[in-house]
């Protein structure tokens, strides 16, 4: 039929050069924010759900992403069971201290926690344990007041309870908004330790990117085991304030777990996906033997 | 003669206007007794109106003078038969710690203190006061030793902070310092801490988990030096004495945080105007602490050491939480307990709604996915 004279047909065609960058801009502002994740190590781009498959490690570099608290309590405890103490304890503004009670607010917001650690009780490997986990995304995980009484009372409750500590760290530091308040944390937190450490109480602790300032110079240094992730930045001073007074460049390597396993102030670096075995073995050699084992049979 | 401070210098002008006055009345042999009594007269009740009113930025000032006593001066004035001993037995000697053996009023001590150098080659040998690890545990060997031996310890605080330095990193700075609190909260001997100039963060700290905590009238205390804390809120290191208000640094802040136990005064215009009478005064302080403390048994000091650190802190409970003091009057065993119950069911509330907000996936990326629902 003559119909079929007019009809165009229909080929396959090749986009042009500007067609197809525009089609390749499209998805790009497409692209939810978040779905894609970039390593800040080495660049490489990865799917955020691969990623956390991944434990948030990059599967190229192995770059450990920083978690929060909630994020590591999913990953290292059974079944993600946390039974929190203190839920509720918030920073008060003890100094009046200018712009620190509209910060608070904001870090609430921003985070979805109430201070910089989640303490409670749970089981790792069907070990009962107490955990003190600290939260970079709330104020730089910094300690104050709150932070240091939650960590005392919840070593206060291993004791009590005669289970194992363990404290997951990472932290900016003690927060400066608290001035002394938050010095004397360090002196709590590590008296609490001593306690429960003469008494034969276990601690372990994991310093994670970045464990620095008042935090690694308290508890975070005082575990009866000392491990860290793979690159986690652990140290006293801050490298710019270490290069104006040596007045030097350090190596890029300062500071980094590596570097504190090498000058002997950690037992192991553990890989993310090692951390809950390698927990879970230390505090099977604690556990009470068993009759039978005992005997060799 | 004290050198002055900037803020002392209408002072200093005065005196010296009275001086010139006197060299004068030599000279000429004019008489103007009249005018110099007016002018002391001046003199005095400026001095009083300008040292009771101490901002804590001149506090700051009077308290990092150069000028000032040191620990040394201090141990030599305090005590006798003092014998400095060396060493951590580890690494070296570390000079911005010093300690040792001494008698106050005829009682065998240990006294350690930081050590700021008192001219420029001396600051160089003594880190400006700023101890490596090997002070640290210098200062915790002769702890320990004195708690072997049942001595009481005696530690002056005088330090900007511990040394910031990558050496000092490479051997522990940091396990130092925790090791040396947690150690410090286990002596079973009175443990009296005088803070003499500047108390900067965990250095300072290092030498302060004590039973009782004194500190100079115009002395300072606190988590980061203002200059620090200036140019970290601020980016502005020279805006320190506006930190210096807002971090509460001065003894008194310190007395009303329940942190020390007393302020012991200083002779008007700071110890370095009078380092015998700064010294007497502090003996007396440090004496009378030191004899109620010796009615204590080894565990009642510990005890009463761990009682006061337990309690420093200021938080309070968001307004929706229900009414549990924490866990500690919680029965751990006691299933049936309500508030166990309700802990654990908050827990797993808690649980879920965190992992919501906190994944990237769920939290930051669906608001952005509803957005783009929204555009379709």
């Amino acid at each position: 039929m003559f119909k079929d004279l007019f009809h165009k047909r229909k080929y396959a065609t090749v986009p042009s050069e500007r067609e197809r960058s525009d089609s390749q801009e499209r998805p790009k502002r497409d692209i939810p924010e978040g779905l894609m994740n970039k390593c800040p190590k080495c660049g490489t781009i990865q799917f955020s759900k691969e990623l956390e498959k991944n434990l948030k490690v990059c599967p190229s570099c192995g770059h450990h992403f920083r978690l929060s608290a909630w994020e590591r309590i999913g990953m290292t405890l059974d079944d993600g069971r946390l039974s929190e103490f203190d839920a509720d304890m918030i920073s008060e503004d003890p100094l009046e201290f200018p712009g620190y009670a509209p910060k608070l607010e904001t870090q609430k917001k921003s985070s979805g926690l109430k201070d910089a650690v989640v303490t409670g009780t749970g089981e790792i490997g069907g070990f009962p344990v107490v955990v003190a986990v600290m939260s970079f995304d709330f104020f730089s995980g910094s300690m104050g007041s709150v932070v240091g009484e939650k960590i005392t009372r919840a070593i206060e409750q291993a004791h009590e309870r005669r289970l194992p500590m363990i404290i997951f760290s990472t932290s900016g530091g003690a927060r400066m908004q608290e001035s002394i308040l938050s010095l004397m944390q360090m002196a709590k937190t590590s008296a609490a330790l001593a306690k429960f450490q003469s008494d034969g109480g276990l601690y372990i602790s994991v310093m994670t990117d970045p464990t620095t300032g008042g935090v690694t110079a308290s508890f975070a240094s005082l575990g009866d085991y000392n491990l860290a992730e793979p690159g986690a930045l652990i140290g006293f001073a801050g490298r710019i304030v270490i290069e104006q007074t040596i007045r030097q460049k350090l190596p890029d390597n300062f500071q980094t777990a590596e570097f504190n396993l090498q000058h002997g102030q950690l037992d192991r670096v553990v890989h993310r996906k090692d951390m809950k075995s390698t927990l879970t073995r230390v505090l099977d050699m604690h556990a009470p033997v068993k009759e039978e084992t005992a005997h060799g049979v | 003669m004290a050198s002055e401070l900037p803020f002392e210098k209408p002072l200093g002008d005065l005196r010296r206007k009275i001086q010139e006055l006197k060299g004068l009345s030599q000279d000429t042999g004019i008489d103007f007794t009249d005018e110099i009594a007016r002018l002391e007269a001046r003199c005095k009740q400026l001095e009083d109106e300008m040292y009771s009113e101490l901002s804590p930025a001149q506090k700051m000032h009077l308290a990092r003078h150069h000028q000032r006593p040191t620990s040394l001066d201090f141990i030599h004035d305090i005590f006798t038969d003092f014998l400095e001993l060396h060493g951590d037995r580890l690494f070296a000697d570390d000079l911005a710690i010093v300690g040792g053996l001494a008698k106050l009023n005829g009682v065998p001590v240990t006294v350690i203190g930081h050590q700021r150098g008192k001219d420029t080659k001396d600051n160089i040998a003594r880190f400006f006061g700023s101890p490596h690890p090997e002070g640290f545990r210098k200062a915790l060997r002769l702890m320990q030793q004195a708690d072997k031996f049942k001595r009481p310890i005696i530690t002056f605080i005088d330090t900007k902070g511990a040394y910031p330095g990558n050496t000092a990193e490479e051997r522990g700075q940091s396990e130092a310092i925790a090791r040396n609190l947690r150690e410090m909260a286990m002596l079973g001997v009175p443990v009296v801490c005088v803070v003499i100039g500047e108390g900067g963060s965990g250095g300072a700290l290092a030498l302060g988990v004590g039973n009782r905590v004194l500190m100079l009238e115009n002395a300072i205390y606190s988590v980061i030096s203002p200059n620090g804390a200036a140019s970290i809120l601020w980016k502005d290191a020279s805006k320190a004495d506006q930190a210096a208000e807002a971090m509460k640094i001065t003894a008194k802040d310190l007395l009303s945080f329940g942190i020390i136990e007393e302020i012991v005064p200083e002779p008007k215009g700071g110890a370095h105007r009078g380092q015998a009478e700064q010294s007497a005064f502090i003996k007396e302080a440090v004496w009378r602490h030191l004899q109620e403390l010796s009615l204590l048994t080894p565990e009642q000091l510990v005890e009463d050491r761990y009682e006061k650190f337990r309690k420093i802190g200021r938080f309070t409970f968001a307004p929706s939480a229900p009414a549990v003091e924490g866990p500690q009057g919680r029965e751990p065993q006691a299933g049936g307990d309500p508030q166990e119950r309700l802990s654990g069911e908050a827990a797993v509330e808690t649980r879920a709604a965190p992992v919501e907000a906190g994944a990237p996936e769920a939290g930051e990326a669906s608001p952005s996915a509803a957005e783009s629902a929204r555009v379709h």
